[in-house]
Formats: C-alpha cells, structure tokens, sequence
C-alpha cells in the first residue's frame, strides 16, 4: 500500500531511502540538509532493514565510503550542501572514473565560500559541468516538490546502475525545507548477495574460483588505454543523452514567450504564469527535470515559437548558458535572478519579462 | 648440498605465493613494498581466506597492488583507504578487509581518515609501509622523515624547526580505543620477515573477531628514494630508522 504523509523535503529524501532499498547512507553534518542523516539515524533502519547508517568524520570520508561501498555492488547514498558538496568533488570523479553507481545528494546553500545557509541554486555549474577533475557527467535530477524528492531517490539509484554512474539530486534550501504531502513508495527489500553478484558481476565481493578477481580502479597510466576509457565514458554519456532527457512544459502549445526554470524556481515561475496569463501574456514554461542530461531539443523547437525566453535562477546565470547553447541564437534569451539567499517572488519575474523580454 | 637435495620437498623452506599474479612488480629492486605483498598474500593464502578477503590499495608505490595480489581490490583516493574499508567491512561484515598503505598516504593526507577508523573501532587490518620518504612522486619529505634525513623537499635535511616534526601515527593510533593490536616490524631479514607474517595474520584474525583495527606497522626501505643501494639502505634503515621507530608490539589485546 503505498502511503500518504506530510513530511520535510529532506526526510521525504531519507524515508525514500529506506524504502528502496538503499544498503547504506554516509554523511556528515550541514545546514539545510541535516535532517537526512537526523531522520535515518531517528529511524534505526540497520535494525529493520539492515541498511547502515553512518556520521563520518567528514564529507572527504563520507564519499569515499560511499565509493568503497558502491564498489561492493550495494546502492550507497551521501548527502550534503554545497560547501561539502565542493569537499565530495575528489571522491565523485574518482566513482564517476570507476563506473559506479551511487546517489549523491545537494540540498543547495548560497555561496561561494561559507556564503549563507539560506536557499541558492548556485552549484548548477558544479553539478552539469563537472566540479571534480577530468571528463566526467553526473546525471544530475532537479527535484521541484517534496513528492520529487521521494521519487527521485529511486530514479537517482535506477539510473546509476543502469548507466554504472553517480547520479545526483540537486535540490535546494527551500525544497529541502519545506513540508508538502507526499505519497511514499512501498519499501523494496534490499538486493540479497546472490541478486548483487548477478545485477553487478564487477562488484568487489570477493574473488571466487569461477571467476577472475574484480578490481575497481580510476587508474590506468597508459595513455592509450586511458584515452580508450574516456572515450568510452564519453559513449556512455551520448547514450544517457539520447535516452534520458525528463522534462516539463507547463502552457507551451500557445505561448508566446517561455519562462525557463528548475527547481524551486521553477515553482515560483509558475505563479508568475498565472499573473501574467491573467494581464494577457502568454507565456509558458519548460522545467528541466534532468539538468544533465540537458532538454536542449524540446527547447530549440520552442524557440521557433516563443519570442523570447527568460530563465529564472537563484544564481548569477547559470542555466541560462545551456539554454543559450540549446537555442543556437535563434530566439533572445534572458536571465533573472537573485543571490544570497533570496528567492524572487512572483510579482518582480513578471516584471522582468514585461521590461527585459516583452519590452526590450 | 646439491639442487636436487634442496628442491625436495622437506628441505623446501620456501616456495613461490599462490595468492600472487604473475605480473612482474614495478618496485625498485631491493624495495620492500615487494616482500610485504608477498607477505599480506601468504598469510590470506594459509588462512584460506581468498574469496573472503577484500584489500584496498593505496596511492602511493603500492598503488598497483591490486595488479599482483589475485583477490578483489579496490583503487582508493590518496589517503582514503580507510574510508573505503570501513564501508567496504560494514556492508560485508563476513569479509575481511585491509587496507595496504604508504606514509603519505596514511600520515599525511589521509590522517583524518586514519585516526577516525581507528577511533571507531572498525574491523578492519590497516597494513602500513612507513619508509619515511614520499616513493612514488620522486623523494619528498613524508611525515615520518626523520630529522636530518634528506629529501628532494628537504634537500639539507629535514629541520624540526622549519619542516616539523616527525609523526609517530602508529604510537598515536596506539592511544585510541578502537585499535586492538598495534605493532611495529620490517621485512628486512628473513626472521623479520617472518615475524611481520605472524603480525599479519594474527591482525587477520583479531580484527575477524571483532576486536577493531589491527594496525601493523613495517618500517621499510625506500633504496630510490633515499639514493643508496639495497644493502645500505637497510643498514641505513637498522641504524637510524628503527631507533626512531623501534621495532615490537605497542598494544596487544588482552588475553
Ligand atoms: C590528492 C593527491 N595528492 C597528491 C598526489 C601525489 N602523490 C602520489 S603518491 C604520493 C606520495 C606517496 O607516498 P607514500 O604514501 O609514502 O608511499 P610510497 O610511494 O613511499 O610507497 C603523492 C604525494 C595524489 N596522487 N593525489
Ligand atoms: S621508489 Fe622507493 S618505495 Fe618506491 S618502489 Fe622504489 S624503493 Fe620502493
């Protein structure tokens, strides 16, 4: 059966985890996301599930137990907030340089540096562009309600192992924060040995007769043959690209310009839809939910339609570049946003597509 | 005695490890790195413990480790060995873990992670090479170079004042609750060599128990590194080394 609750984004994030079967969670403390440790510790699930729960001493160690786990073949998760995030970027390139798969979790503060623990959707560029060294994707998910928190959990995971690559849920203050109904799914048993062994036959789970010995490594000192692993990696990625672009488009098949937005601002964007419906406006909205893989084919079609397109952000402009790319100069495109913590409310986005879009 | 004497079966003293691939090691020769593997495997081997035993290699001289030990392996980030083991036992708790680390690995970028395995208490063997000297990227000074000791970073020689001090990770580890035996050898001399084999199996078998860490130390050689011969280096190593860091038990459990 599955249930109803209201609950905070970041428990909805834990509960989720437990539900799906998750073999272990490593993190370690920071605002707006404590609670997803809180909650799992609160929750006791090694003595329900048997999945194991662990503060570590630090985001260094918290991801490369993520990573030493996640070779054993089990579905591993970290969470953090941005400036543990940026401290997890050397564990992430090396998961991402030895195929695995895990779940990493940023509930975005604002920055740089200590910045403020209020909302920000500042680590886009961290989280679609890399962060750590080297040629490596994240398949990054966008969560724009508590229900997206929940579900994502699992997506993050199926896609990680289907793709033997990290995936990230890329949330922020306000979404982490907030409570909303959710329906959580029925929780799934944890995959036994023998399902590990046949789901991940790489899986460091100690060499058998039958087999060679698995080692996971980043490492290859030939040029050659690491010039040959990145260019697979590089395959596996235009494959995630063609398979597993997920977006939304709210009011599209009139609009005449396009509110682009992800996350929370994307829930604020659309109050500003219906303000600006009612004075006569017609725009409509994208939403990526996959911000890497990126919706850039759905937003190239659109720009043969709109006049004009704004992007909302909580950064400095972030997204709008992909979206730039994405339109190939065929439409204007615009940025809005606010830093610091502060999130743009209705009223002043309707204002900036007036003056900088519809007006300029 | 003859060769045919001495390859029977009852005078063989010595014979080649199963547990090892044969790949041709990349160590220097005269190096220990060599000798500790070897060590490490015979003992998984005489336990019988190969498809329970999961090592994690270091960054560092050791870092193809897994290229000549025929068990899982996993490749850690410089320093996080320990990090990787502690999930790895967590999640396996019928497995046997070690990590196999230099003194840059474990002393200096990764002693966070060191002291917090430690201190928790995981069960896990930590083998540590401490050769006092960064191998891999050309003779650095490592934490454990001692002073006066010469290094490309430290070409006058190492000054307390200037470079700090020498750590002693192995006493320091020795204080924590969670480490149950803690011990210090070499792998220089045959007699050594097969002292640090028991250390090893004994930590095997302690840390399988539940005991926590079981941390041995082999004050080792770094030829290349400290630009001498073999047959200097450990000499060298006998004389200045192990009065520093002085070879035998530092905490066993109790009975
Ligand atoms: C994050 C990071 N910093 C630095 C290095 C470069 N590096 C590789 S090995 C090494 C020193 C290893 O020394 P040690 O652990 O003593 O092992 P040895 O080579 O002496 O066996 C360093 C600094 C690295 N690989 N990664
Ligand atoms: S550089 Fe030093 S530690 Fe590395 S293999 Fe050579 S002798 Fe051994």
């Amino acid at each position: 059966m599955k249930e109803l609750r209201l609950m905070k984004g970041n428990d909805a994030i834990a509960e989720a985890a437990i539900r799906c079967g998750a073999d272990g969670y490593f993190g370690y403390p920071i605002t707006p996301q404590s609670e997803v440790l809180e909650y799992l510790m609160a929750q006791k699930p090694y003595e329900t599930t048997g999945m194991v729960v662990l503060q570590a001493e630090s985001e260094v160690a918290a991801i490369n137990m993520v990573y030493g786990g996640a070779s054993c073949g089990k579905k591993c998760m970290t969470s953090s907030s941005s400036p543990g995030i940026s401290l997890k970027q050397e564990g992430i390139s090396y998961i991402a340089g030895a195929e695995l798969p895990c779940l990493i979790v940023n509930v975005v503060r604002g920055g740089p540096g200590l910045g403020t623990i209020q909302p920000s959707q500042g680590d886009y560029f961290q989280a679609t562009k890399g962060g750590g060294h080297g040629d490596y994707r994240l398949i990054v998910l966008a969560p724009a309600s508590v229900q997206e928190m929940s579900d994502f959990v699992s997506l993050g995971f199926e896609l990680a192992f289907k793709y033997r690559n990290p995936a990230m849920i890329l949330s922020d203050g306000v979404i982490g924060q907030m409570m909303e109904k959710v329906e959580l799914q029925e929780t799934k048993p944890r995959w036994t040995k023998e399902e590990i062994v046949k789901i991940s036959p790489w899986a460091t789970t100690g060499k058998t007769s039958d087999r060679e010995r698995n080692i996971i490594t980043s490492l290859d000192l030939d040029p050659s043959r690491q010039e040959k692993h990145v260019m697979k990696l590089d395959r596996k990625y235009k494959e995630i690209e063609a398979n597993e672009v997920r977006f939304e488009k709210i009011n599209c098949d009139d609009a005449e310009y396009l509110f682009v937005a992800f996350g929370s601002s994307a829930r604020i964007c659309q109050k500003s839809m219906d303000i600006a419906r009612e004075k006569g406006i017609k725009v409509g909205l994208l939403r990526p939910i996959t911000l890497w893989p990126f919706p850039s084919k759905p937003l190239f079609e659109l720009a043969g339609q709109v006049k004009g397109m704004l992007t909302v952000e909580m950064n400095l402009g972030q997204m709008v570049e992909d979206v730039r790319l994405a339109v190939d100069g065929k439409v204007r495109v615009e940025h809005y946003g606010r830093v610091g913590g502060i999130i743009p409310t209705p009223d002043e986005i309707v204002e900036v597509l007036e003056t900088k879009i519809i007006g300029g | 005695m003859t060769k045919e004497q001495i390859i029977k079966p009852e005078n063989l003293v010595y014979k080649r490890t199963k547990l090892l691939t044969d790949k041709v090691m990349h160590y220097c020769p005269g190096c220990g790195h060599g000798t500790a593997h070897r060590m490490v495997m015979e003992v998984v081997d005489e336990m019988g413990i190969q498809a329970e035993t999961i090592g994690v290699a270091p960054v560092g001289c050791s870092v193809f480790a897994y290229d000549y030990m025929n068990i899982d392996m996993q490749e850690a980030a410089h320093g996080r060995a320990p990090a990787l083991a502690t999930a790895i036992k967590r999640l396996m708790p019928e497995k046997y873990v070690f990590t196999y680390q230099g003194d840059g690995d474990l002393a200096a970028i990764g002693t966070a992670e060191t002291i917090h395995a430690c201190n928790r208490g995981e069960n896990i063997v930590i083998i540590f090479i401490n050769n006092g000297i960064y191998g891999m990227t050309g003779g650095q000074m490592a934490p454990t170079t001692l002073p006066g000791m010469k290094a490309s970073t430290c070409p006058y020689g190492r000054d307390p004042k200037i470079m700090g001090n020498p750590l002693k990770i192995t006493e320091l580890v020795a204080t924590l609750p969670g480490t149950c035996f803690v011990t210090r050898h070499s792998v220089h001399t045959p007699a050594n060599v097969r002292k640090t084999k028991r250390a090893i199996r004994k930590g095997f078998e302690l840390s399988y128990a539940k005991k926590g860490v079981s941390f041995i130390e082999i004050v080792s050689n770094c030829n290349s590194g400290w630009k001498m011969t073999p047959v200097q280096a450990n000499k060298w190593m006998e004389e200045n080394m192990f009065p520093f860091y002085p070879l035998g038990d530092i905490k066993v459990p109790a009975e």
